[in-house]
C-alpha cells in the first residue's frame, strides 16, 4: 500500500470544500451549467442517460480495505447500492445528485480518495498492472513510477488543458497487463546492459474513432529522465496539437500525421534544452516514493501446502483455481483474480454488500489490499496458498468465484445505452446473453482465453477494437445494429481486429458469436491453439463464410 | 440511436417534447407548457413544427438552475392522447435501464 503524504491530503480535502462551494453557487443559479461543467468534469461529475454519474479514480488499481468499505458505503448512502469498475481503474456510481456529491467526496478525501484525473481534458490518472509488486518475474515495482508521474502531473498547469485528455499506461512485465500499447504514453519498465532502470517510451495509441497501436519512440530513457521526456512530447504535442477539431485533438491523430519518425525527432529536440533541468529526478526522490510502498511481512510458507492438495479433489475449487489463481513472486503465496462477471449479471457491477465483505476478505487473507484491472475484475494481490480453499468458499457464497477468468464469459463491456448518454445502442445485455449462452463451464473451458470486448459507441470505452472478438453498437435507421471483428488483441502483441461483414442485429449477435467459436473449435489445429492463433494463422474469411453463409 | 447531444439543426419530423436532466439531482425532466419541468412525460408540452420547438428550446435553455442539457426528443402521440417515448433512447430514459440493476430499487 501507499503512504499519502500531508501535502496530498491537504490538496484533496482543499479540493472538497472548494468544490462544495461550487456546488452551492450551481444550485443558486450564481453559476450557470456552462461555467459549471468544466468544474464538474475535474471531479468526476459527468451526466448520464438518467442521472449524474462520478468517476472516482483507483491510482494504479490499489485499493485499501478501508478504502473499498468507502466505496462501499457511497454506493450505499448516496447512490443504488452497487458500482461499476471501469477499463481505467476507475468506479463509477452511477445514479448520484449533485447536491449529494461535494458529501460523498468528503467521506472518500477520509480515507484518501478523490475523483482528481478522472474526466476532463487533462492528465488522466496514470494506470498500471494491477499484479504490480507481486508478479513473478517483474522488473520492479511500476507503481513507484505511476506515482512519481502522478504527483508531477496532478494540477499541473501545462498538463491541465491539454488539447485533449491523455492518458498514460505503466508496465514492468513480459506479458502486458496494463495494455500500454492503447494509451497515448505506453511505458515498459526495462532494464539496459548496465543494469540500470528506465523505460521503453510508446506513443500515439488509443482507440476511439481512429485506433492506433502504440508505436516505440525511443528504446530506452533512464528512470531519472523520464518526467523530462514525457514533458517533451507534452509539449510538442500541446503545440502542434489540434485544439479545433475534438476528433482530431488526441496524440495519435499527430504521431500520424508527422509520422513517427518526424515526431521522435521533435520529441528529442525539445528533450534535449529540458533534460538537465530541474525534471531530472534525484535518486531520494525515488528512494522516498519507494519506501511509501509498504509491503505485507510474509511468512515463510512452503509451495502448495496440504489445505490446496486436499481441496484439489474437488472439481468446482479445482475449476476456480485454475481460471482465477496466478502464481505469486513470494513462495506459498498467489495471486486471486475475482471475477466481476458472474453469468447474467453486468460486468464490472460489484454491490455495496460484496464490497464491504471483500474488504473484510482482505483484510482476513490479503494483508487488507485490493487490486482494480483494467479487464473490470478486481483482485486480493497477497493470498496464502493454505487459504486458498477457505477464500473460495467465502468468494462462492458472496457470488465473486465466478470460474471464468480469461474465458469468453470474461466479458469487457462498457455502460452502453442504459446508462451512456453518448451511446449508439445497449452493451449490457448483449454481454448478458452472451454470459447465458455460454455458462457451460466445460464449453468455456474447451473453448479456451476468449475476450469479448463490447462498445454501445465509436468511443471505444469498451475496446471493442483489441477485443479477440469485438462488438461494436451503431444505430441504424434508429435500429441497434453491431458491427463484429475479430483477431484484435490488447496485450504486449496489441492489434485491431477485423471485421467481419455487415452488421447485425440486436437479436442476433449472440448467435452470430455462437457461430464464429462454432467455426473456431472445427478450424483450430489442436487444442491448445488459442482463438486468436487461429485468426491469425486463417484470416477473417473462413469466419466470416460461416457466419454469413446463412444470414 | 444518434446521440441527441449531436443536435445541431432543429428539424422535426412529428411530434417532440424537450426533456433535459434535474439540476440537483439529475433525474429526466420534461418541459411543461406552463414553463415548468415535470418527472412525468404526460405533462410535457408537446411541439409539432420546428418553430415550436425551437421556441420551447429557448425557454428551456433560459431555465439553466431548473435543468441542464436540455434538447429535442421525439414522441409518440395515441388516439387516446397518451404520450410515449419516440424512440428506445427516450425509452430507456424515461423507464429505466432495460437490465436488472444488481440491488434493487
Ligand atoms: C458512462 C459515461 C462515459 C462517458 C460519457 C465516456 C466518454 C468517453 C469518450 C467521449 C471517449 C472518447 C475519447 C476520445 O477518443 O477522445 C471515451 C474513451 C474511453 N472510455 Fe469512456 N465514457 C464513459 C464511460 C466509460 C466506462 C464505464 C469505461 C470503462 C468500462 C470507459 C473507458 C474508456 C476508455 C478506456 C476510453 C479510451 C478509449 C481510447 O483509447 O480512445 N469509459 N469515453
Ligand atoms: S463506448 Fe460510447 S456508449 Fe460506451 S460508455 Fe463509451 S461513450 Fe458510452
Amino acid at each position: 500500500m501507499y503512504a499519502y503524504d500531508e501535502i496530498d491530503r491537504t490538496l484533496v480535502n482543499e479540493r472538497v470544500s472548494e468544490f462544495r462551494d461550487q456546488v452551492k453557487r450551481r444550485l443558486s443559479g450564481e453559476l450557470t451549467e456552462d461555467e459549471f461543467k468544466i468544474l464538474r468534469l475535474q471531479n468526476g461529475v459527468y451526466l448520464q442517460l438518467h442521472a449524474y454519474m462520478f468517476r472516482v479514480a483507483i491510482p494504479y488499481g490499489t485499493l485499501a480495505s478501508n478504502q473499498l468499505r468507502a466505496l462501499a458505503h457511497v454506493a450505499r448512502k448516496y447512490d443504488r447500492g452497487y458500482g461499476h469498475f471501469t477499463t481505467r481503474q476507475n468506479i463509477q456510481f452511477n445514479w448520484i445528485k449533485l447536491a449529494e456529491l461535494p458529501d460523498a467526496l468528503a467521506d472518500l478525501a477520509e480515507v484518501g480518495i478523490h475523483a482528481m484525473q478522472t474526466s476532463g481534458n487533462n492528465m488522466r490518472n496514470v494506470t498500471s498492472d494491477q499484479w504490480a509488486g507481486v508478479a513473478p518475474g517483474e522488473i520492479e515495482d511500476p507503481r513507484i513510477w505511476s506515482e512519481l508521474i502522478r504527483q508531477h502531473t496532478t494540477l499541473h498547469p501545462e498538463f491541465s488543458f491539454l488539447p485533449r485528455k491523455f492518458k498514460i499506461a505503466i508496465t514492468a512485465s513480459d506479458h502486458d497487463r496494463a495494455a500500454i500499447k492503447i494509451h497515448d504514453i505506453g511505458l515498459r519498465l526495462i532494464k539496459n546492459e548496465k543494469g540500470e532502470t528506465g523505460f521503453e517510451v510508446l506513443v500515439g495509441g488509443g482507440l476511439g474513432r481512429t485506433p492506433f497501436i502504440a508505436k516505440t519512440i525511443k528504446h530506452f530513457v533512464h528512470g531519472r529522465d523520464i518526467l523530462s521526456y514525457i514533458e517533451a512530447i507534452l509539449r510538442v504535442y500541446n503545440q502542434y496539437g489540434r485544439r479545433d477539431n475534438i476528433y482530431k485533438a488526441r496524440i495519435k491523430i499527430l504521431v500520424h500525421e508527422l509520422g513517427i519518425e518526424k515526431f521522435s525527432r521533435e520529441v528529442e529536440e525539445e528533450w534535449q534544452h529540458i533534460r538537465n533541468s530541474s525534471l531530472q529526478i534525484d535518486d531520494e526522490v525515488i528512494e522516498d516514493i519507494r519506501s511509501r510502498f509498504a509491503y505485507p511481512s510474509y511468512e515463510k510458507l512452503p509451495h502448495m501446502p496440504d489445505q490446496l492438495r486436499q481441496a484439489a479433489a474437488d472439481p468446482d475449487f479445482e475449476a476456480w483455481r485454475k481460471n482465477s489463481v496466478a502464481p505469486h513472486k513470494v513462495q506459498g503465496y498467489s495471486i486471486v483474480t475475482i471475477s466481476l462477471k458472474p453469468i447474467g449479471a453486468p460486468p464490472g457491477d460489484a454491490t455495496a454488500e460484496q464490497m464491504d465483505a471483500l474488504a473484510d476478505l482482505a483484510d482476513k487473507y490479503s494483508f487488507g489490499e485490493i487490486r482494480v484491472g483494467h479487464e473490470q475484475n478486481l483482485a486480493l494481490p497477497h493470498v496464502a496458498q493454505r487459504d486458498l480453499p477457505a477464500l473460495w468458499k467465502a468468494l462462492d457464497k458472496l457470488g465473486l468465484a465466478t470460474p471464468n477468468v480469461n474465458l469468453i464469459t470474461d466479458i469487457i463491456a462498457c455502460p452502453g445505452l442504459d446508462y451512456c448518454s453518448l451511446a449508439n445502442a445497449r452493451s449490457i445485455p448483449i454481454a448478458q446473453e452472451l454470459t447465458r449462452r455460454f455458462a457451460n463451464h466445460e464449453l468455456a473451458n474447451l473453448i479456451g482465453r476468449l475476450h469479448i470486448n463490447i462498445s454501445g459507441c465509436i468511443n471505444a470505452c469498451g475496446h471493442h477494437h483489441v477485443g479477440h472478438i469485438g462488438i461494436l453498437g451503431v444505430e441504424k435507421n434508429g435500429e441497434e445494429v453491431y458491427q463484429i471483428t475479430i483477431g484484435g488483441r490488447a496485450d504486449e502483441s496489441a492489434a485491431l481486429g477485423n471485421l467481419i461483414g455487415p452488421g447485425v442485429k440486436f437479436d442476433e449477435v449472440a448467435d452470430v458469436v455462437e457461430d464464429i467459436v462454432e467455426a473456431y473449435l472445427a478450424l483450430r489445429e489442436r487444442p491448445e491453439e488459442l482463438f486468436m492463433d487461429t485468426v491469425k494463422r486463417l484470416g477473417v474469411e473462413p469466419f466470416k463464410e460461416r457466419v454469413y453463409a446463412t444470414r | 440511436m444518434t446521440s441527441p447531444l449531436e443536435q445541431k439543426k432543429i428539424k422535426i419530423a412529428g411530434p417532440s417534447v424537450v426533456t433535459a436532466n434535474r439540476t440537483w439531482d439529475g433525474i429526466v425532466v420534461y418541459r411543461t407548457a406552463a414553463m415548468s419541468w415535470s418527472a412525468d412525460l404526460s405533462e410535457a408540452a408537446i411541439v409539432r413544427n420546428s418553430d415550436e420547438a425551437k421556441a420551447l428550446l429557448a425557454e428551456s435553455v433560459a431555465d439553466d438552475v431548473g435543468a441542464i442539457g436540455p434538447y429535442i426528443a421525439p414522441v409518440q402521440v395515441g388516439a387516446d392522447g397518451k404520450i410515449e417515448p419516440g424512440n428506445l433512447r427516450e425509452q430507456i430514459r424515461r423507464t429505466g435501464v432495460t437490465i436488472g440493476q444488481p440491488v434493487q430499487v
